[in-house]
Order: structure tokens, then sequence, then C-alpha cells
């Protein structure tokens, strides 16, 4: 009774370990993923300040000068060294939650992400639900499968998942909805609840409009995911402890998810971060096609009109959620497997 | 029970070698039988071989150059040419074109086609085979003008034309060209630096190891299509379009070191330790002899199928950004820059055509795929003894 207090005690110390461990490791990686990203735009060509005076002059005829872009640089503190603006954005984030001005909409980026970042979270992880919901089980039942059938079906899915990719599979949409379905693809949201406050109404628009981009971003998942668990099941099938529970009469799903399953999905749960980078990594493009004018197509623009500010915190939003999903699959295969939580830390 | 003997196993993989064939066959000749057994593969290979020769040969297989100058100003964003044998005025044995014009009606917002009459005949245009025409240098170097097809008077445009009036299978040719010199000079580029980095840090071990792989896993967190459009959008806007199409090849390699890296790491840390390399060590073999007598003849097969599967990615990635305008740009012909015309609305509803350059990206990624997967099958020699 005391030997086994005392070891529970152990383990439990060992946990907190190793979950400030990997707490730390996760806020270190944010750190250097931030200065990672305002560095590289910052050596874009060229900075807003120049951008902006174009935009504002161009096909008036006025000659801009050189005075003229210092002077928009200094107001909008451009002049400034790297490292001052990247700590004083930095110190902004962390303290206020404050991700500066957005040079390209005039208002502050905070307020540009705002509903957008809801949307983006909302489709992604939508597309990665999705994916799960359709990968693990029909994984699962195409491992038990004798015959050759599924299986080739599979295998074909997961070419075609790298082959035709979101983006294309997006554009196959729309050229299929402008000859047969006649659907409105495009665009997330109707033009009337554009700038209205959430209701259920305006929730169900956006569920109606976001059917399409989700299908299509959770495609390459899925079609991934679903050669994976096949691949897993099926090395696990072949383990005497299956055939010893079905020896003890289990069978069918309640056998298939008590034993093996249970084993198999282990690998997916300590991807999910990395699911959740692969469904955000063609969003800007699947967005730019789809005309979704949330974050993927802001940071798109972002990137073509070098506003340092709006990239930046578009990636660390979305950079942040995948460091949390990888900290929380860390804490939920520490959960499920004791030898994690004991072991190396 | 399942029997173990390697040529047993290698026999129900390989049901034609005998056990003396089996034991006295070179690693080739078993890595040659394990392939060709593998239709898909073979499939694969068969159709990327024809890519391959497009891209070599593009100024022969292409009618036209793809470049402004060849512009059809009368046949603007023009539909496929039917080859036919017939039309109302009768049959004929030799293929023929008709010669097409397009113009723009505002009223029906859309492009009308009409056939050119002559003597109120339609007019043909009969196909020839290895016409001359424009001139060229094959591979570079010989001067040419000889192209697969053509017509002598008027223009052919099989794939239709884009919006100013080009030939779209000339461009899609010269795309194809492109497309896979980017995905190969990627690929290389990651290849060169992988090894460098990756043996740097499986040979020397310690805090180097450490540092590189922390670095690599900072890198992994950032989906790699937003980490490629802060290092495109870098871009001057005044680059020429060489040195866009290099910045990409090395953008596409500096982004895609850390995977590979890490697998030769892994490889060389646990190789390392095996007893062959044991074995040579104390028969006095010196550090370069073991890696490249032993080392790396083991593992050539293995990065050899590493490269092969990456390739369809970097295509991926090229064509993904060109269609945003993050990457290449006109009048550069890739994949991604001719797919870039059909997002608009118009394109998908007026103009179908424009998505063969799509069709032609999906069968060259299958191909790669179904290629690289194997080749993998068959340089791992266990790949038949699981299932």
């Amino acid at each position: 009774m005391i030997l086994s207090s005392a070891s529970s005690r152990q383990s439990n110390l060992a946990f907190w370990r190793f979950l400030a461990t990997r707490l730390l490791i996760s806020l270190l990686t944010l750190l250097a993923v931030s200065f990672m990203i305002y560095a590289l735009i910052e050596l874009m060509p060229g900075d807003y300040a120049e951008r902006e005076l174009f935009r504002k002059y161009s096909g008036t005829g006025v000659t801009i000068t050189q005075a003229e872009i210092d002077r928009v640089r200094v107001s909008l503190g451009l002049d400034r060294p790297f490292l001052v603006r990247y700590g004083e954005w930095l110190w902004n984030v962390v303290t206020r939650f404050d991700f500066g001005p957005a040079f390209r909409v005039e208002t502050s980026v905070n307020n540009l992400l705002k509903d957008k970042f809801l949307y983006t979270f909302i489709l992604v992880v939508g597309a990665m639900v999705f994916s799960y919901i359709v990968a693990i089980p029909v994984g699962i039942w195409v491992a038990t499968r004798k015959s050759g059938i599924a299986d080739g079906v599979v295998t074909l899915l997961s070419y075609l998942g790298l082959a035709l990719p979101n983006f294309a599979i997006a554009l196959v949409l729309l050229m299929l909805n402008a000859f047969v379905f006649n659907l409105d693809v495009t665009g997330l949201i109707s033009q009337e609840y554009r700038d209205a406050p959430w209701t259920l109404a305006k929730f169900l628009d956006f569920l109606g409009h976001a059917y399409i981009p989700l299908l299509v971003l959770g495609w390459s998942t899925t079609a991934f995911q679903l050669q994976t668990m096949r691949g897993l099941m099926k090395d696990e099938m072949g383990k005497l402890y299956v055939t010893a529970a079905q020896a003890k009469g289990l069978s069918g799903w309640p056998m298939l998810i008590k034993y093996p399953a249970r084993h198999a999905v282990m690998p997916i749960v300590s991807t999910i971060g990395f699911d959740f980078a692969r469904s955000f990594n063609e969003l800007p493009i699947v967005a730019s096609i789809l005309v979704l004018g949330e974050l993927g197509q802001e940071l798109l623009l972002a990137f073509l009109d070098a506003d340092q500010n709006t990239a930046a915190g578009i990636l660390i939003c979305i950079t942040s959620v995948i460091v949390v999903a990888n900290f929380l699959s860390d804490l939920l295969i520490a959960a499920l497997d004791p030898r994690v939580r004991m072991g190396r830390g | 029970m399942t029997n173990t003997e390697p040529w047993i196993v290698a026999n129900t993989v390989l049901p034609q070698l005998r056990k003396e064939e089996y034991y006295t066959a070179s690693q080739w000749q078993l890595f040659w039988s394990r392939f060709k057994r593998n239709r898909l593969a073979a499939l694969g290979g068969a159709v990327l071989s024809l890519f391959i020769f497009i891209a070599l040969f593009a100024e022969v297989v292409a009618p036209y150059t793809g470049q402004a100058d060849t512009r059809n100003t009368d046949y603007t964003a023009g539909p496929p040419q039917l080859v036919r044998f017939c039309d109302r005025s009768g049959c004929q044995l030799w293929p023929f074109v008709h010669e097409l014009t397009s113009s723009y009606s505002v009223i029906d917002k859309g492009y009308q086609v009409t056939v050119v009459e002559e003597n109120g005949q339609p007019l043909r245009r009969p196909l020839k085979f290895f016409i001359r025409d424009g001139e060229y240098r094959l591979l570079g170097i010989i001067p040419s003008n000889i192209h697969l097809f053509g017509v002598e008077q008027g223009k052919v445009h099989l794939f239709g034309t884009d919006s100013s009036g080009l030939d779209l299978f000339s461009r899609v040719m010269f795309a194809t060209r492109t497309s896979l010199t980017i995905g190969f000079l990627g690929v290389m580029i990651s290849f060169i630096l992988s090894l460098l980095i990756g043996g740097v840090a499986g040979y020397l071990g310690g805090w180097v190891d450490a540092a590189i792989q922390s670095f690599t896993d900072l890198v992994r967190v950032i989906p790699p299509i937003p980490l490629y459009m802060a290092l495109t959008a870098m871009f001057p806007r005044d680059w020429s379009n060489m040195q866009v199409y290099f910045a990409m090849t090395l953008v596409l390699g500096l982004v895609n070191w850390p995977t590979l890296a890490r697998r030769i790491r892994s490889y060389l840390l646990a190789s390392r330790e095996e007893e062959y390399v044991q074995a040579a060590r104390l028969s006095g073999a010196s550090g370069w002899r073991i890696v490249t007598r032993h080392l790396l003849p083991g593992f050539a097969s293995y990065i050899i199928v590493e490269l092969v599967i990456n390739f369809p990615y970097r295509i991926l990635d090229e064509t993904a950004l060109s269609i945003v305008g993050l990457g290449l740009r006109r009048p550069t012909m890739s994949w991604g820059v001719l797919m870039q015309e059909m997002t608009t609305v118009q394109a998908i509803q007026l103009t179908p055509w424009f998505f063969i350059p799509l069709l032609f990206f999906v069968v060259a990624v299958l191909s790669f795929t179904l290629l690289g997967d194997g080749l993998r099958d068959a340089a791992d020699p266990y790949a038949g003894i699981r299932r």
C-alpha cells in the first residue's frame, strides 16, 4: 500500500515534469517561429511605405519623392531598426494580445483577424474532424476485409489524394459546378451578413457556404489518413493478442474497438498538430480560388503587399494552434500510454 | 509458420528465380525483377518517360514557341480544333483541321467561333508531319527547324488557344519542361543540402546534431506553403524570369532539406554500428573508404527512391505557388502559370480547355507517385514478406 502510493507520487512527479518540459518547448518554439517569420518578411524588397504611396498615387501622374517615402516611413514607425520593431511588436502581443496596426487595410490586425480567425479555425478543424470521421472507421473496416477490391480503392484514393491536391479539387469543383450543379460555391458569408453580428441566421448561412471548402480542405488529409489507418490496423490485426481476443469469443466491431483499433489509432493521435498544419497548408491557395476571404486569403494578400504585421499575426495564430495541438496530443499520448509519461519525459 | 529462408521468401515474391539464380543474382537484377512485377509502377515509369521526352524535345513536339510573337490574333480564346477526316464537303484520307476564327461578342458575353470558308466550302488545312517551321536549337545545341506536326498555312491549335491567342498545346509542352526541371533542380538542391547537413549531424553527433535537430523541428511547425509564400514574396518584382526560376528552385530546395537530412542522419547513426562497418573498421579501412565502399552503396537505392518520392511534392509546390502569383510568372510557362488562367470565373464557364494543364499535372504527379512506390518496394528486400 505504502509502496504503491510512493510510486504513484513518483509517477505524478514524472508526469508534471514531462508536462513542464513540453510546455517550455512549445513556448520556445512559438518565440523562435515568430522571430523567423518577422525576419523573413523584413527581407522582402521594399517596405510598406513605398507600397502605400504607390497605391495612393498610381495613375495620378504624381511623382513620388524620396522625402515623401521617408515621411510615411517615419509616420508608420518603419524607420526604426528591425530588432526594436520586433521587440515592441512581441511585447504588445504578449502583454496586451495586440498584433499592431494592419497597414494594408488601415485598421488593427486584431480587428482584421477577429472574425476571420474564427472562420478559419472552424474550417480547418471541421476539415480535420471530417477526415477523421471518414478515415478512421473506413480504414479499420478496409483492414478487416479479405477481398482486394476495398484495398485497391483505398490505394487509388491515397494516390489521388496527392495527385489531385486540394487546390486542384477546388478547381475541378468550380468547373463541375459551372456545368452541372450551378450552386454558389465561392465565398463564405453572404453579402447581407458580412458585417452583421453573429446570429443563428448568420451561422446557418456560414454553414451553408462552408461545407464545400470543408470537403475540399479535408480531402487530402482523408486520403492520407485512410491509407495510414489501414496500414496500422493491418499490422495490429496480425498480432497474437487479437487472436487471443478472438479465441475468447469476441468478434466484430466490439472486439476491433476494444483491442486493435485502440493501438492502431495512437500514431494518428500523435500527429493531430501536423494534420492541422496539413489542412491549413493549402488553405491560402484554395481560399484564393474559392474566394473565401478568411486567413488563408488574407495571408496571401499580406505577403503580396509586404504587410509585416498582418502576415506575422496570421502565421503566429496558425502556428500557435499547431503548437498547442502538438502539446495536447503529447498530453493525450502520455495519458494513454504509461510508458511515455514515466519514461524519457 | 512462415519460412524465412531468403530464397524461399524470394521465391514467393519472384517465382521465376531458382535457388541458385537468387544467390548469384546481383542487387540490381533482384531489384529489377521485383520492380517488373509491379505493373502500376511500370506504367508510371512509361508515362513518365513520355513526359521526360516532351521536356527534352519540347521544341520538336510543339508546333510553335508559345511566346508572344506566335499569337494568333484571329483566334483568341479559341476552343481546341478537331482533327478531321470528314466535313460537309466530303471526306479525305489525310487528316486536316478547319481554319477557324473567334470573336468576342458583347451581347452573348462569349466567344463566337466561325469556320473560314473559301468558295462556299470550309477551308481545310491538312496536317503535315515533320514539317519545317520555326528555327530552334535541339537540346540547346543542334540547330533545326523540324516540328513533329503542323500546318503549312494558317495555324493548328489542338488544345485551343489562351485568352491572348497563344497555342495552348505548345505552351503545355514547354510548361512540362519547366515544371519537371524545376522539380528536379529543387529535389537536387535539397538532396545536396541534406547530404551535407544530415551527414555532418550523423557523423559528428553531440550538440551539432542536437542543434540541427531542433532547427528542423522548428521549421516543421510552419505549414510549408505559407513558408514558401514568405520566401517567394521576397523576390523583387523586377527580376528576370531566369532569376525567378532559379530562385524558385533554391526556395524549393531550402524548405525541403530537413526531412531528407533527418533520414540520412538516422541512417548514418544506425549503420555506424552495423557489423559490416565494424568489420571494415577492424580490418583497417579508412573512414573515406568505409563511406564510399560500404555505406553509400547500401544507401544509394534508398536515396534514389527517396528522391523520386519527393519529386511530385516539389512539382505540386511550384504549381500551387504559381497559381496564386507567388511563384513563376508569365511569360515563363509552367503548369502552375497556365493554371492561373483557369481560376477566373470566366475561364471556367467559357473556356473549359484551360483545364488541360491540370490534366497533365495530375497524370504526372500520379505516375511519379506510382513509380516512386514501386521503386521503394523493389528496393526493400522484405517488401514481399509482410502481409
